[in-house]
């Protein structure tokens, strides 16, 4: 626990203000991981819209700061709410989709978000093309940070809840529900459980935390506008939850760095085609490790003869790793 | 724990954390023998056919170092990928600013990219030199001293366009197909401010498209039967050529009148068919290389030889090789007028110190001029109507 | 009126386009259970190829011919080196490599072939401007219809009444069963990326004479191609067509008449969704019914 402390709050006075940034960027998209990975890892639900929820967090954000001159912190709880909203209204109709025709749906939700921001009926609001600008935060209390160096400790002080949420939701009885949802509805349907209920609170939850990193986006950027939310973003968040792994909290960070360094990596190896670059380093990843950084780690580490998996709870949420014929069940 | 690997961790990160660059006294990106230049591009993403620009710069650049440099300086032109993500975008700025420690930026590209990355470039003092956008809002000296474009707006050259349609056809019935992003958007700003309070009357109807729209043509069609008699289109190459052709296919003539950003003979005009441009209308600034009356034009020589030595496998008829030639020959001026003072600045003193500067793919008649209050280096326009094999000019130089 | 019949031509045509790519998605996903996300790009670049044969002197169907013919041997390819070692993988994984295969394709093709936009000659050429019923469809759609409609009852043909295409839905549908009654299944599902990737290329062949051919071509037309495909039922030729040009009509029309083009997008997607809920599999699709 100390180590890992350690471990996050060495940046602060080992890096330099630009790299600090960065890895806010990375702090905020491994949340917006982590909240896409309850819905598609644990529940097995597809989505592939979760952008949308991180742009209406980011929003609100943005409207708030910008036009009701909230303070940035405060605006957290509302954006909370409101994406947690969003959540559950996609979650409803959600239940009646499997599948690829929820894939699609949730990117339907991805691209028209977008075109919505854009409408010239709503510009007064977001500002339209010209999205809308913030200003940085500076450190309360007059600490001697430099803005940069306040803003990864309050994505960290953020985030840090959320993982524990995630990591108590799905270790308890309802993450063992999820998982049931998701490897055999009907079972877990005749047991009790009640998907409906499931599924539409895990989507809300996701979404509010999807949307709770696209309010830390916003502040760290000081800038909202359509451009910033394109259905790329959604693939790309997707990308990052297989690339780190399913159903794994640390999954979320690794996939969150790939996210993040990867594309600055394409961009140094060839300017001509740096999208080539990344779709290959993305399939060569993925074959080499399939079910994800995370998983390749999991897999090695139950390989050790001193680790044994910690009880049943633990073997049940891990999920079926592989099976004859193509595994995985989507919903 | 204080363990053996947590003490192994922290060693590790700390021999790791990068060390901050060394810069010259007072002249950040500048020593004896080189001048570090930073820009963003999108090399990747949906917009990554305006790659191309960077990498003409680099070549140019690298033009300019084979000749000597400048003032003994070699230029080291750093160009990152931004995908056209702002988020990305302020990412590769600051890296560039922080990391590389260039000493401006220069010819960034995009509208909503560059304006998440304005007020952090203006409170760092470095200057955002030259951007790659039309849009209005660069020019704003007063609460932004270090951010200048360099091409003419879009709201200006609509505003042109409806005071000519004023003139020529004041009883004209405006239909309007715009890109809907900022582009497309500014068209409509400018067209609004050159129609004036008559805007409600004269236009029919504004009809728009998403770039990831495969066709226009139910767009075309849309405007064929609000009854327009003229049709102004802010699109990109490739809807505009759609547009031209469908405009033939109806058998539909009505004056049209097409953005400056797509009339390249040889990008939008043979795709559509010549014969259906016939008669087509805009502004324009640069020379167009397929178009003949250059073929002798020294400027354009000028150009051609750059393209042939430093770019031989680029496509020619791209129009996008063009103008940034004359920008980097702009940017080029500014440094040796810097002399050995290339603070930044000063670099920001003389970028706004250009006098009737001859640019090579310029019109003639057509230079670029600053000054503390003027930020728009190219102000100047020339309206243009398409014969089936070259652009005519016609009427004055219009300045703004 | 005649601007509501001029709207619906318009949108029939657009859809036209939407239906050939959504065929090519709904024949890999009746071959292999896969969700193609790469094949719009992949006949982006099929497209390219045949251009390149074309400017090198190729007569047009010969070019056509031999670029149906390449592609097919890389969707066969792409099965068997990529896709087979991840068949134990979990589904999202393949979806993942898929969306590589989308960037690798389409960065190459710009890449390789560069961004202006090109002409793609077309085999219908009527007269001078290719006028047909006043304007609205011009000779090439009328001819691309109808070579999808060929393509879709070929499709649909191929599926139903021959053994190959009853090994090929056997081995997507339970491959372990398939095997134990001597289907190879790994050559069944090479061949349906093959016969996809090849319907893919003809597609972009028709598509890329309306459009004009840039390496972002087929980036918007896959997410209606998809919704189309899924609108008429994922696994039904039929479905995918009748949903393609119901997508490019409801767009339309929704455009032009109800929302205004800045949200006809939204519109058309809220449509679709909506369709889905009433219809979770389709319109035209067969509804799975597990048994406990």
């Amino acid at each position: 626990m100390l180590a890992g402390a350690v471990l996050l709050l060495a940046p602060v006075f080992l890096f330099t203000d630009y790299h600090l940034f960065q890895l806010t960027l990375t702090v905020t998209t491994a949340v917006a991981i982590l909240g896409l990975d309850l819905v598609t890892g644990y529940t097995g639900q597809i989505s592939l819209g979760h952008g949308a929820f991180y742009a209406i967090g980011a929003y609100v954000t943005a409207i708030l700061m910008a036009d009701c001159h909230v303070p940035y912190w405060a605006t957290l709880p509302v954006s909370a709410a409101v994406s947690a909203g969003a959540g559950f209204a996609i979650g409803m109709p959600a239940l009646r989709l499997r599948g690829h025709y929820l894939a699609l749906t949730t990117f339907a939700l991805a691209v028209a978000v977008p075109q919505i921001l854009k409408y010239h009926g709503l510009e007064d609001w977001t500002g339209g093309v010209q999205g809308i600008v913030l200003a940085k935060p500076d450190p309360p209390l007059g600490l001697k940070l430099t803005p940069d160096q306040w803003l990864y400790l309050f994505a960290l002080a953020i985030a840090a809840p959320l993982f524990l949420l995630a990591r108590n939701l799905v270790r308890g009885r309802i993450g063992l529900a999820m998982v049931a949802i998701r490897d055999h509805p009907l079972a877990a349907e005749a047991m009790g459980i009640d998907l409906a209920r499931i599924k539409t609170r895990t989507f809300a939850i996701s979404a509010m935390i999807t949307g709770i990193a696209g309010s830390l986006g916003a502040i760290a950027v000081q800038f909202v506008a359509p451009d910033s939310f394109p259905p790329l973003l959604s693939i790309f968040l997707f990308v990052g939850l297989v690339l780190g792994g399913l159903r794994s909290q640390a999954g979320a960070v690794i996939g969150a760095l790939f996210v993040q360094f990867l594309p600055n990596l394409a961009d140094q190896i060839s300017k001509a085609a740096p999208g080539a670059v990344y779709g290959i380093a993305l399939i060569a990843v993925l074959y080499l490790m399939p079910g994800g950084v995370a998983g390749a780690l999991r897999r090695a580490l139950e390989a050790w003869p001193q680790r044994r998996p910690r009880g049943a709870l633990a073997a049940a949420t891990r999920g079926p790793s592989a099976s004859p014929g193509g595994t995985g069940h989507v919903e | 724990m204080w363990n053996r690997r947590t003490v192994l961790k922290t060693a590790t990160l700390a021999a790791l954390a990068p060390l901050r660059p060394a810069f010259a006294e007072g002249m950040p990106g500048i020593t004896a023998t080189e001048i570090k230049i930073g820009n963003t591009m999108p090399y990747s993403g949906p917009v990554s056919s305006y790659g191309v620009i960077g990498k003409q710069h680099a070549a140019h650049f690298r033009m300019i170092n084979d000749r000597g440099g400048i003032n003994g300086r070699k230029i080291d032109f750093i160009s990152l990928d931004d995908g056209y993500s702002p988020p990305r975008t302020l990412e590769q700025t600051r890296r560039l600013v922080e990391e590389e420690g260039v000493a401006f930026m220069f010819q960034g590209l995009g509208t909503p990219t560059q304006t998440a990355v304005r007020p952090y470039l203006n409170a760092k003092g470095v200057p955002q030199l030259f951007l790659s956008s039309g849009a209005g809002k660069w020019a704003d000296p007063q609460h932004y001293h270090w951010t200048m474009g360099f091409i003419p707006s879009y709201q200006t050259e609509s505003a042109i366009y409806g005071k000519y349609i004023l003139q020529q056809k004041p009883d004209a019935k405006i239909g309007v197909l715009y890109q809907n992003d900022d582009f497309g958007k500014d068209y409509l700003v400018g067209l609004r401010e050159g129609l004036g309070e008559r805007y409600g009357r004269i236009v029919v109807e504004e009809v728009s498209y998403e770039v990831t729209d495969p066709t226009v043509e139910s767009q075309v069609v849309t405007l064929k039967l609000a009854g327009a008699d003229v049709l102004i289109t802010a699109a990109n190459p490739k809807f505009v050529a759609q547009a031209i052709r469908k405009l033939a296919e109806l058998d539909w003539k009505p004056l049209h009148i097409v953005t400056n950003v797509s009339t390249s003979i040889g990008g939008v005009l043979v795709p559509a068919g010549l014969k259906n441009s016939v008669g087509l209308i805009s502004t324009i600034f640069v020379k167009d290389n397929s178009d003949p009356q250059w073929a002798n034009d020294p400027g354009m020589k000028e150009w051609r030889a750059f393209m042939k030595a430093y770019l031989p496998d680029a496509d020619m008829s791209d129009n996008n090789y063009v103008g940034p030639y004359s920008i980097d020959v702009a940017l080029v001026q500014v440094l040796r007028q810097c002399g050995n003072d290339l603070s930044r600045a000063n670099i920001m003193r003389q970028a706004a110190n250009l006098h009737d500067l001859e640019l090579p793919t310029t019109l003639p008649g057509i230079k670029a001029t600053t000054s503390p209050t003027n930020y728009r280096p190219i102000r100047s326009l020339e309206m243009i109507r398409f014969n089936g094999k070259s652009w005519e000019l016609f009427g004055p130089v219009i300045t703004t | 009126m005649a601007g509501l019949l001029h709207q619906l031509l318009s949108g029939l045509v657009t859809g036209g386009i939407y239906a050939s790519l959504a065929l090519a998605l709904v024949t890999i996903y009746r071959a292999t259970h896969h969700v193609n996300f790469a094949q719009g790009e992949m006949a982006t670049f099929s497209t390219y190829v045949a251009l390149t044969l074309i400017e090198a002197g190729l007569s047009y169907w010969v070019a056509f011919a031999l670029t149906v013919i390449a592609s097919f041997a890389i969707g066969v390819a792409i099965e068997r080196l990529l896709l087979r070692s991840m068949a134990h993988a979990p589904v999202l994984t393949s979806v993942g490599v898929l969306i590589g295969l989308l960037l690798i394709f389409n960065s190459l093709s710009g890449w390789f072939f560069g961004y202006t936009i090109k002409t793609f000659p077309s085999p219908f050429e009527g007269n001078a401007a290719g006028r047909v019923l006043g304007g609205y469809v011009s000779a090439h759609e009328l001819g691309a219809a109808t070579v999808t409609l060929v393509m879709l009852l070929c499709v649909f043909l191929f599926f139903r009444h021959t053994k190959i295409g009853l090994a090929m839905r056997a081995a997507a549908c339970n491959p372990t069963s398939s095997r134990l009654v001597g289907i190879r299944v790994g050559w069944m599902l090479a061949f349906g990326w093959g016969l996809a990737a090849a319907i893919g290329a003809a597609a972009g062949m028709l598509i890329a004479p309306v459009v004009f051919l840039d390496p972002n071509m087929m980036a918007g037309v896959l997410l209606y191609a998809f919704a189309g495909a899924l609108l008429g039922g994922i696994d039904n030729p039929l479905g995918a067509v009748l949903g393609g040009l119901a997508v490019g009509v409801i767009e339309n029309l929704g455009g032009a008449y109800v929302v205004g083009t800045e949200l006809r997008l939204t519109l058309a997607l809220a449509i679709i969704v909506g369709v889905l809920l009433i219809r979770p599999a389709g319109l035209l699709g067969r509804t799975v019914v597990s048994r406990v």
